[in-house]
């Protein structure tokens, strides 16, 4: 058991719980702001996924991450505009549209890519982290904490931007109305739809770059069904934080820390089966979900199209 | 808190148990629509990959209709998939989105893959094969129960609480398989094979056992008394109103249980027909997903249960071909997932525009 | 059509009116909703619309407010014909609606509220805002907390503030669609003073209501909307020298045709003297908690006699609701009830049902009926199983069929068939098959949640008189509504509820409606109180 609290189990354990965050954090913020809106976005793990695949073959390529994780977040955008325009313009059942999407995608994205690259196995060369100037020294939480991809810090910064956007803007309130009362929003001459579609194409757009990061960084490959439930626990994360992106960033590090169990306790000379661990991320949100579930509220006019005049 | 599941454009209109040819044509168009525009963009994207659409789809209908071998394979195929619509059926009418099937297949099958060998050693094929399947029910059931309490006493979403049990589902699965129930006597990572003399018995001498009997028997039953009884009639109230459906009397949470419960219990009894009949044993790390990729099914046939039959037929075959195109034609089987994912998009547009060409 | 003298001396009024409709025309599938609909609202005044339930005024509101658009005639804005494109454009012409149900969003502040539809780049300035609302608010004597979340005040407060909301972009229209349906007698008086600040202040105000009274009591001028038409107008001027009966009765001639009118303006079907028997319903402490620990119910009791008319009066929102399906069975709660000297403090809905309690729900669609099923099936709704129209579970659709014509010819269901979805049908016909679903079979006691609520007067005359001749029969009958008229036509005694709490029992005597109106705003013993807190 003293295994378990050397610095290298600690180091490894906190510094994967982040690195695991990342595309969490990216699914978790963007689906909130839908979320917020009124959109529920079943399809956000086909987002992901489609990322996942988009920025994998681009970094593969053009040999540049960067340009990756821009046309993964490209992809998830345009998933987000067929959302947007199935489930809030049209008013499809977001459900419905959702489980479409993400079995599309996952048919689409694993064709693609075995007819591309059948039995090559492509990867991506490690990346290297950015470590922060005097902090990345600091014992255990140095290297854990301050020495991480960019897009880790970018998700923070994210959140806090999130933060004082839903707080301070009239973005923000207006988000709040149509999730809340689109009836008002609409009595108050701003439109509904667009509003919703802002929130929607942002989520796919967040979605997008986190299955990018899932490929690229994570693993360096791609693989069919990579995203392995990534993006429902997004939708869980974002449930369970009530419009707060903070709380979405503490439950991606949380759940991060479970997916990155694995490869801590193999540090730690502890050899647990890879299955057990595997389960641990989806039984803390059970255990989550039953201890506050009640208390994950949703917005009034959730998963229900807007119409005006409607009775 | 939770979301009233409004599935597509369906009401709770009383559904004929035998619907009339006159009636059902524009029915039929606008189910055929669909089909026929997944099929043509799947068929674009194969274009896209090199592969040549006709030849696949060619193929497809060559092996898993017209070939005597692939028929009864696609028949056999049938069987589960039945059940997993029949799954799909009960929860849907009644407004739950039981999306965990894939992880309560799975679990049935580990729980019948597991239980029968040792049955088969201490009684009778006949009743060890029974009793087995009656493990691998109670064994999804039990699975379904967490989500269907905090559905019913908490309101809490069952979207996502039967999505994290699926995956919870198949983790466990393969602790199940890894650890507990391996053979001791191969080193490959699977079940105790079910010796086949022990397996569900075959029919006139074909290769399709009589899982799919079984299959027809419990998915016909199950659209009977959903349009035929006052049972069935609860559960449409349920799903078409959950407030009325309190107003009339009904206890929702027991019952919100109990069809979770129901359903849950179908969808492990097909997986335990496919290891019992055709398997024999259980791998780890599979995960075929038919659970998932019978609900866009379940939704075009309106949830009515002879159009399910009709089309799970019709997926079967695409399943069991699929499988010989991927050899022939380096086209792996997640071509599948595409097809009717756009069914299930397409599906969604062709209602609504069909629901606005009524209204005028 | 007015009946106006036509007095130009009246220099109050200046020529150019403020919003004009000149022929306005609307048509919905099935329906012509608005028929050439011509009227004009001047500057300083309160144009009243006066219609029952169904005339078009909500057709009329909506195209005011930007929501929809005519089908024929021209609307003009300050004397240029324009089109109200949408709810934006609406306000961007001045055009400020406050619509019955509630449209602030509940879980932002005041200040939030007041901020929306602002640039979306920009930040709102909270000080700004609530610098302009002290200032508004003393304008028109009111008294707001910009920081007070929108949800917890009370109905009269979010009243004023999507008033304030209505006019923030200094519009000079202000639509007030049936704005007293919510407000007790002093909030009811408030808002006529507000009007009046508005009015003074150069505001035109079009005001809503299907009441007499409020349009004798509030009105400059009367337009009086029958069937998608105008069928004519009061003006200022008889308003101000006319004796009130005698105004009344123009109105009264003008909503009808012929002479002698052929239906009465108000329902006349009310209480005569009735036989009352042994106690039937005997509710001893009944209380209630929300789902957040606030009791909704206080310690309630009362019992109805065999044969009687208890009237529930409030205001909406105060428990009414609660303690209905705390009856009934449908909702948990303390205390005893006993039916007939039995205990049913335990049963469920169906076995109360079956007992004879009865609950006839104010939500139709949304509770009482699921509107995809046939009428014959919704006729049984709360039988589902039961004998002899199910054998062994399986329906036998020759009795169900049977029993639902019975009850539709014995009702009057209009309804091209028994198996047409109940949704297809109009409110008047949906709550006679509610009336007829809870009256057959042995009734004993019957619960009528608002059971006239947005009915024609035809199906509300049909509706009392079915309830009337229910007691006749024996029934123990609790009639909820929020309409003092139907309560004081139709009670043995009144009951008034407030708060969750049921204040006072009174008899149907002489004073019994200013008694009750003092009970409902929370002047007990002349103690006043703030006004009455909703539950919700």
């Amino acid at each position: 058991m003293a295994a378990l609290f050397t610095q290298a189990f600690l180091a490894a354990l906190i510094g994967g719980a982040i690195a695991a965050a990342v595309p969490l954090l990216f699914a978790g913020l963007g689906e909130q702001m839908s979320e917020k809106a009124g959109v529920l976005n079943i399809g956000i793990e086909g987002m992901m996924l489609t990322g996942a695949y988009a920025g994998f073959l681009a970094a593969y390529e053009t040999n540049s991450l960067l340009a990756g994780f821009a046309v993964g977040g490209l992809a998830g955008l345009l998933m987000g505009v067929v959302m947007a325009l199935a489930c809030v313009w049209l008013g499809l059942n977001q459900i419905v549209i959702g489980i479409a999407m993400t079995l599309s995608a996952e048919g689409l994205t694993s064709l693609l890519f075995n007819s591309q690259f059948a039995s090559l196995y492509p990867s991506l060369p490690t990346p290297v982290p950015l470590a922060i100037p005097f902090l990345s020294r600091l014992p255990v939480l140095g290297p854990s904490l301050f020495t991480q991809h960019f897009l880790a810090y970018f998700g923070v910064l994210l959140c806090l931007a999130f933060g004082w956007l839903y707080l301070n803007s009239f973005f923000g309130l207006n988000l709040t109305a149509a999730g809340d009362k689109p009836a008002a929003l609409d009595a108050g001459g701003v439109s509904v739809a667009g509003t919703r579609c802002v929130a929607v194409l942002v989520c796919g757009l967040l979605a997008g770059i986190g299955g990018a990061y899932l490929s690229e960084v994570g693993s360096g490959v791609f693989v069919p069904f990579m995203t392995n439930g990534a993006g429902f626990i997004g939708i869980v994360l974002a449930m369970l934080a009530r419009g707060r992106p903070l709380g979405v960033l503490l439950g991606s590090v949380l759940f991060g820390a479970c997916l990155s169990m694995t490869t801590a306790l193999q540090v730690a000379g502890i050899n647990v089966p890879t299955d057990i661990i595997n389960m641990l991320p989806f039984a803390m949100v059970m255990l989550a979900l039953i201890i506050f579930g009640r208390r994950a509220t949703l917005p009034a006019a959730f998963g229900h199209s807007y119409q005006r005049g409607a009775r | 808190m939770s979301t009233e599941p409004e599935i597509l454009a369906l009401r709770a209109e009383a559904p004929s148990p035998w619907p009339t040819l006159r009636a059902a044509l524009p029915r039929l168009a606008m189910t055929l629509g669909p089909v026929a525009l997944a099929i043509t963009l799947s068929g674009a994207v194969l274009l896209a990959t090199g592969v040549n659409p006709l030849a696949y789809y060619a193929l497809v209908v060559r092996q898993g209709l017209l070939s005597a071998d692939g028929f009864q394979e696609t028949i056999t195929q049938a069987g589960p998939l039945m059940l997993l619509g029949a799954s799909l059926i009960v929860s849907f009418r009644a407004g739950l989105w039981n999306l965990g099937v894939d992880g309560q297949f799975l679990l049935g099958a580990v729980a019948a893959g597991a239980a029968a060998p040792w049955l088969v050693g201490v009684m009778p094929d006949g009743p060890a094969l029974v009793l087995a399947m009656l493990i691998a029910m109670a064994s999804a059931a039990a699975w379904s129960l967490l989500p269907a309490y905090l559905r019913a006493h908490g309101g809490i979403n069952e979207i996502i609480t039967t999505l994290m049990m699926n995956f919870l589902g198949l983790s466990l699965a393969n602790v199940l398989i890894k650890l507990v129930f391996i053979d001791p006597a191969t080193t490959l990572p699977v079940t105790r094979t079910l010796p086949v003399p022990d397996r569900l018995p075959r029919l006139f001498g074909s290769t399709v056992d009589i899982g799919v009997i079984l299959a027809f028997l419990l998915l016909t039953a199950t659209h009977l008394a959903l349009t035929r009884t006052a049972w069935g009639l609860r559960v449409r109230l349920l799903g078409a109103n959950p407030r009325a459906a309190r107003h009339a009397g009904l206890n929702v949470p027991r019952m919100t249980i109990f069809i979770f419960i129901l359903s849950a219990a179908l969808a492990g009894l097909a997986g335990a027909i496919m290891v019992l009949g055709t398997l024999g044993n259980v791998r780890a790390d599979w995960d075929p997903g038919f659970g998932f990729v019978v609900i866009p099914l379940v939704f075009l046939a309106r949830l009515n249960g002879w159009a399910v039959m009709g089309l799970v037929f019709a997926f079967a075959m695409l399943s069991i071909g699929s499988q010989s195109a991927a050899i022939r034609l380096g086209v792996p089987q997640y071509f599948n997932f595409l097809l009717v994912g756009l069914l299930l998009f397409f599906l969604a547009l062709v209602e609504y525009f069909g629901q606005r060409a009524r209204m005028v | 059509m007015s009946l106006a003298g036509g007095d130009a001396a009246d220099a109050k009024i200046p020529a150019t009116p403020l919003v004009e409709f000149q022929a306005v025309t609307k048509r919905f599938p099935g329906v012509l909703a608005n028929d050439a609909v011509s009227f004009a609202l001047h500057p300083g005044e309160v144009h009243v619309l006066l219609g029952e339930n169904g005339a078009g005024k909500s057709t009329l509101i909506a195209m005011l407010a930007g929501m929809q658009q005519p089908d024929g005639g021209e609307i003009l804005v300050q004397g240029k014909p324009g089109t109200i494109a949408s709810p934006a454009r609406a306000l961007a012409m001045g055009i400020g609606t406050v619509f019955q149900h509630g449209m602030l969003v509940p879980t932002l502040t005041v200040a939030e509220n007041l901020a929306l539809g602002g640039q979306w780049w920009r930040r709102p300035s909270r000080a700004a805002i609530s610098a302009r609302l002290a200032e508004t608010c003393a304008e028109l004597g009111l008294d707001i907390d910009p920081d007070a979340v929108a949800g917890k005040l009370s109905l009269g407060e979010q009243q004023q503030v999507e008033i304030i909301r209505a006019l923030w972009r200094g519009g000079k229209v202000l639509v007030l669609d049936e704005p007293t349906a919510m407000l007790a007698p002093p909030g009811i008086a408030a808002l006529g003073t507000l009007m009046r600040r508005m009015a003074a202040s150069g505001i035109g105000i079009v005001f809503i209501t299907h009441k007499l009274d409020e349009a004798l009591d509030f009105g400059d001028r009367i337009s009086v909307l029958r069937a998608g038409r105008i069928v004519g107008a009061v003006e200022a001027q008889l308003l101000k020298t006319l004796p009130r009966a005698e105004v009344t009765e123009r109105i009264i001639g003008l909503m009808f045709a012929s002479a002698a009118p052929r239906a009465p303006v108000q329902a006349t079907a009310s209480r005569t003297h009735a036989e009352l028997g042994s106690p039937v319903l005997q509710v001893t402490g009944a209380g209630m908690k929300d789902a957040s620990g606030r009791q909704v119910l206080r310690d309630i009791s009362f019992t109805v006699q065999e044969g009687e008319i208890f009237g529930l009066a409030g205001i909406d929102g105060n428990g009414q609701r609660e303690l209905a399906e705390l009856l009934a069975g449908q909702a948990a709660g303390s205390g005893i009830v006993l039916l007939d000297g039995q205990n049913i403090t335990g049963l469920d809905v169906a076995a109360r049902s079956r007992l004879g309690l009865r609950y006839v729900t104010d939500d139709r669609l949304g509770e009482g009926t699921e509107r995809g099923f046939p009428v014959s099936l919704n006729l049984l709704l709360k039988q589902i199983g039961a004998a002899p129209f199910w054998r062994a579970g399986v329906a036998r659709d020759g009795l169900i069929d049977e029993h639902a014509d019975q009850l539709v010819r014995a009702f009057d269901i209009r309804t091209p068939s028994i198996h047409t979805p109940i949704g297809r049908l109009s409110g008047g016909n949906i709550q006679k098959a509610l009336l007829a679903r809870e009256l057959s079979g042995p009734a004993r006691a019957v619960i009528y949640c608002k059971p006239t609520y947005g009915l024609d007067l035809q199906n509300i005359e049909a509706a009392r008189t079915r309830i009337l001749q229910a007691a006749a029969t024996g029934i123990a009958t609790i009639l909820i509504s929020t309409d003092m008229d139907e309560i004081i036509a139709m009670s043995d005694r009144i009951g008034v509820i407030v708060g969750g709490e049921l204040r006072r029992i009174i008899p149907n005597a002489g004073n019994a409606r200013a008694e009750a109106g003092r009970l409902m705003a929370g002047l007990d013993d002349g103690v006043a109180r703030p006004e009455s807190v909703h539950v919700h």
